[in-house]
C-alpha cells in the first residue's frame, strides 16, 4: 500500500479534486453555461423595463429605477439557479454511478461535502461576475472596493444555497423531485427574499413570511454592500443580516455532513 | 523458518467476515454468513442473483451497514474503523462509476486525489496502470467514447491505483470480451503471486469461479460450500451423466428397474452421479438404445457442486435470466 498521505492532503486533496470535476463538467457543458445566466438576463431586462413606470421606490432606495433595484435581486437568482444546477448532479451521479466509488473513497465526509458545495459556489460566483460585468457596462455604478465586497457576498450566499441544494439532493431518487421542490420551495425562497420588491407596504402576514426567509438576510447583506451603506431603513441590519446567512450556511454544510455519513441503502441507486 | 512465532506457510487471513445477516426491509438477503480470507487468495463468492452476494459485496466495500454481524478487513472493523478500511481496499463496481464527461486520465486523476495521493508519484502510477490496462494511447479521450471493454479496464485501474492490498470486484468479468477476461485472471493471478493482492470477487460465472483459488457458494443468502473449486467437485465423487429423451419420465423409471440406478431429474434432463460412471454408460447404452437424444460423461462441475447442495439448478430461480440459461446449458451435449 502507499504511504498514507499527510491529514491535510486527505482533507484537502478530495475537496480540491471534487471542486475542479464541477468547474470542469460545467464548461464541457455549453448548454449548462448558456442557461444557467440566460434566464436571470431574460427576467432582469423584462422585469427592468415592465415595472420601470409603476415602481414607486420605499424612501430608503429614492431614485432607484426599478432595473438598479432588481439587480441585486437578479444576482441571487443566479446564485439560487447554479447552486440548484450544480447539486441536481448529485442525483445523476449516484444514479451514473460516479458517487458510489467517491462514497467508499477514504474521503471524511465533510471533505466530500465541502468539495461538492465548493464547486458548486465557484460557479455561482463565476456567473455572477459575468452578469456584474453586463450590469456594469449597462450603467449599474460599480468601484473596485464594493465589487470586491459583492465577490464575498456571492460568495457566502453561494455557500449557503448550494449547501441547501446539497442538503435536498442527497437523499432524491429523481430529477424531477427536486424540480418540485424548486417550484414549491426554492422559488418562492427567493421571491420573498425582497429581490423582486421590497418589503415596505406590503400586508404584514407577507412581511412576516418574508421576516422568516432566510434569504431575506442574503439579500439584505448583498444591498447594503452593493449600495455600500451602512443601514437601509426597512431590511435588516448589515450585521444581522451577515450572521443569519452565515449560520444558515454553517447549518447546510453540517446537516449535509451528518446526512452523508449515514450509510444507507438509499445511497445505492 | 517460522517466522515471528508463526507458520510462515500459512498466510494471514486479511478478511473475516463473522456472522453477517442483511435485510431489505422486510426481505432477508443475507443470513449469518462467515468465512475468511487469506492474505494474497482469490476469493470468490458464487452465486446465482439473489444469492446475496451482490449484499456481502456492498457490505464489505463499506456502501451499506449489516443489520447485524461484524467484518475485519486487514484487521479493522468494518463498521468502526470504516476510514482504514476504506484506505485499504480497491473497489471495482459492477455498475459503471466512472465520468464521462473527464477522460481516462483525468478520472484516475481524480481518484489517485481523492485517496491523498498526488503529484508525480501520483502521475506515475496512472501511467503504469493505463500501460498494464493496455489503454496508455487513449489516455486522453473521454471516457464516454470508449467501448464498454475499454471502460470496465479503466474501472479497474481505478480500483488499483492506490495500491490497496484487497480488491474487492463485483461480477468482474461482465462485459468483458473472452481475451479481456482472459487477461482480468491472468492480472488477478499476477497480483496475487507477485505482490501478495487479496482479490475477493462475485460472480455467477461457473467457468470463471473454477479460476478462484477458494469459492463460497451463496444461495438464497446463506453459504452453502466453501472449500477450493476442486475439493467441491470431489464431493460428487466421480462421474456425472446426463440423459437427454423426449420422454424422461419414463426412463427414469426404466433405469430404476432395469439397473437399480436413481437418475434424478431436473428440468427435463436425467442427471446420475456415479463413481465409475464409463461402465453405467455402456450399460445405459444398451438397455435404453435408441431412446436417447443424447448421454454425456462428464467430470462433476462446479454447477453440480450447486445442484447436490440445494437440491435445484444454478438458474432455475431466475426466471429473467433464461436466456444465459440456455447459454449455459449448451455445454452438456453429445
Amino acid at each position: 500500500m502507499s504511504a498514507k498521505p499527510s491529514a491535510v492532503n486527505s482533507f484537502l486533496l478530495p475537496i480540491f479534486t471534487l471542486a475542479q470535476r464541477e468547474l470542469v463538467r460545467f464548461f464541457r457543458q455549453r448548454n449548462r453555461v448558456v442557461g444557467a445566466l440566460a434566464q436571470p438576463l431574460i427576467f432582469w431586462v423584462l422585469f427592468g423595463a415592465a415595472f420601470t413606470e409603476t415602481f414607486k421606490p420605499p424612501p430608503a432606495f429614492e431614485g432607484m429605477s426599478y432595473r438598479e433595484y432588481f439587480f441585486p435581486g437578479t444576482i441571487v437568482m443566479i446564485l439560487l439557479f447554479t447552486a440548484i444546477f450544480s447539486t441536481i448532479s448529485i442525483i445523476e451521479d449516484r444514479r451514473e454511478g460516479f458517487l458510489q466509488s467517491v462514497l467508499v473513497a477514504p474521503v471524511s465526509r465533510l471533505s466530500m461535502v465541502l468539495g461538492k458545495i465548493l464547486g458548486g459556489t465557484l460557479l455561482a460566483v463565476l456567473q455572477g461576475l459575468l452578469f456584474l460585468f453586463i450590469g456594469w457596462l449597462s450603467g449599474i455604478p460599480l468601484s473596485p472596493g464594493v465589487l470586491l465586497a459583492v465577490i464575498g457576498m456571492m460568495f457566502l450566499i453561494g455557500f449557503a444555497l448550494t449547501g441547501l441544494g446539497f442538503l435536498i439532493a442527497w437523499r432524491m431518487d429523481s430529477t424531477q423531485g427536486f424540480h418540485a421542490i424548486m417550484s414549491v420551495f426554492l422559488l418562492p425562497m427567493w421571491l420573498l427574499s425582497g429581490a423582486l420588491f421590497p418589503a415596505d407596504g406590503v400586508p404584514s402576514w407577507l412581511g412576516w413570511i418574508m421576516r422568516l426567509d432566510p434569504l431575506t438576510y442574503g439579500m439584505s447583506a448583498f444591498r447594503h454592500v452593493m449600495y455600500s451603506r451602512e443601514s437601509i431603513p426597512g431590511l435588516p441590519s448589515l450585521g444581522l443580516s451577515l450572521a443569519i446567512t452565515a449560520a444558515f450556511a454553517v447549518i447546510t454544510v453540517g446537516a449535509s455532513t451528518l446526512m452523508a455519513g449515514t450509510r444507507s441503502t438509499g445511497d445505492l441507486h | 523458518m517460522a517466522q515471528q512465532g508463526g507458520d510462515s506457510s500459512i498466510p494471514p487471513n486479511v478478511v473475516e467476515v463473522d456472522g453477517l445477516t442483511h435485510r431489505y426491509g422486510e426481505r432477508l438477503a443475507l443470513t449469518n454468513l462467515s468465512f475468511s480470507v487469506r492474505k494474497g487468495e482469490i476469493f470468490g463468492l458464487l452465486g446465482p442473483n439473489g444469492g446475496g452476494k451482490t449484499t456481502t459485496f456492498r457490505i464489505l466495500s463499506t456502501l451499506i451497514r449489516p443489520t447485524s454481524g461484524t467484518a475485519r478487513i486487514t484487521g479493522f472493523d468494518l463498521i468502526t474503523q470504516a476510514h482504514d478500511v476504506r484506505r485499504s481496499i480497491g473497489v471495482v463496481f459492477q455498475a459503471p462509476s466512472l465520468d464521462k464527461k473527464l477522460t481516462a486520465y483525468e478520472n484516475l486523476m481524480h481518484q489517485g486525489h481523492l485517496y491523498g495521493m498526488s503529484g508525480k508519484a501520483l502521475k506515475d502510477r496512472i501511467l503504469h496502470l493505463l500501460n498494464r490496462v493496455k489503454l496508455a494511447d487513449r489516455a486522453n479521450e473521454y471516457v464516454e467514447r470508449f467501448s464498454g471493454g475499454m471502460r470496465r479496464r479503466v474501472e479497474l485501474a481505478k480500483g488499483l491505483l492506490h495500491n490497496p492490498q484487497i480488491l474487492i470486484l463485483d461480477e468482474p468479468s461482465t462485459g468483458l470480451d473472452p481475451g479481456a477476461r482472459h487477461d482480468l485472471w491472468h492480472y488477478l493471478g499476477q497480483l496475487s503471486r507477485e505482490d501478495g493482492v487479496t482479490s475477493l470477487l462475485t460472480t455467477h460465472y461457473m467457468e470463471e469461479a473454477a479460476h478462484c483459488h477458494r469459492l463460497a457458494i451463496l444461495n438464497k443468502g446463506e453459504l452453502v460450500a466453501l472449500d477450493t473449486p476442486d475439493n467441491l467437485r470431489a464431493i460428487i465423487g466421480g462421474d456425472v451423466i446426463t440423459i437427454q429423451a423426449s420422454e424422461p419420465e419414463k426412463l427414469q423409471a426404466e433405469i430404476r428397474e432395469k439397473l437399480n440406478v436413481d437418475a434424478r431429474l431436473m428440468n427435463g434432463v436425467l442427471r446420475i452421479e456415479q463413481a465409475a460412471g464409463h461402465e453405467l454408460v455402456s450399460r445405459l447404452g444398451s438397455a435404453l438404445a435408441g431412446r436417447m437424444e443424447s448421454m454425456t460423461l462428464s467430470k462433476p462441475t462446479l454447477e453440480d457442486v450447486f445442484i447436490r447442495k440445494t437440491g435445484h439448478t444454478f438458474w432455475a430461480e431466475t426466471a429473467d435470466d433464461t436466456a444465459q440459461n440456455g447459454a449455459k446449458r449448451e455445454k452438456v451435449r453429445p
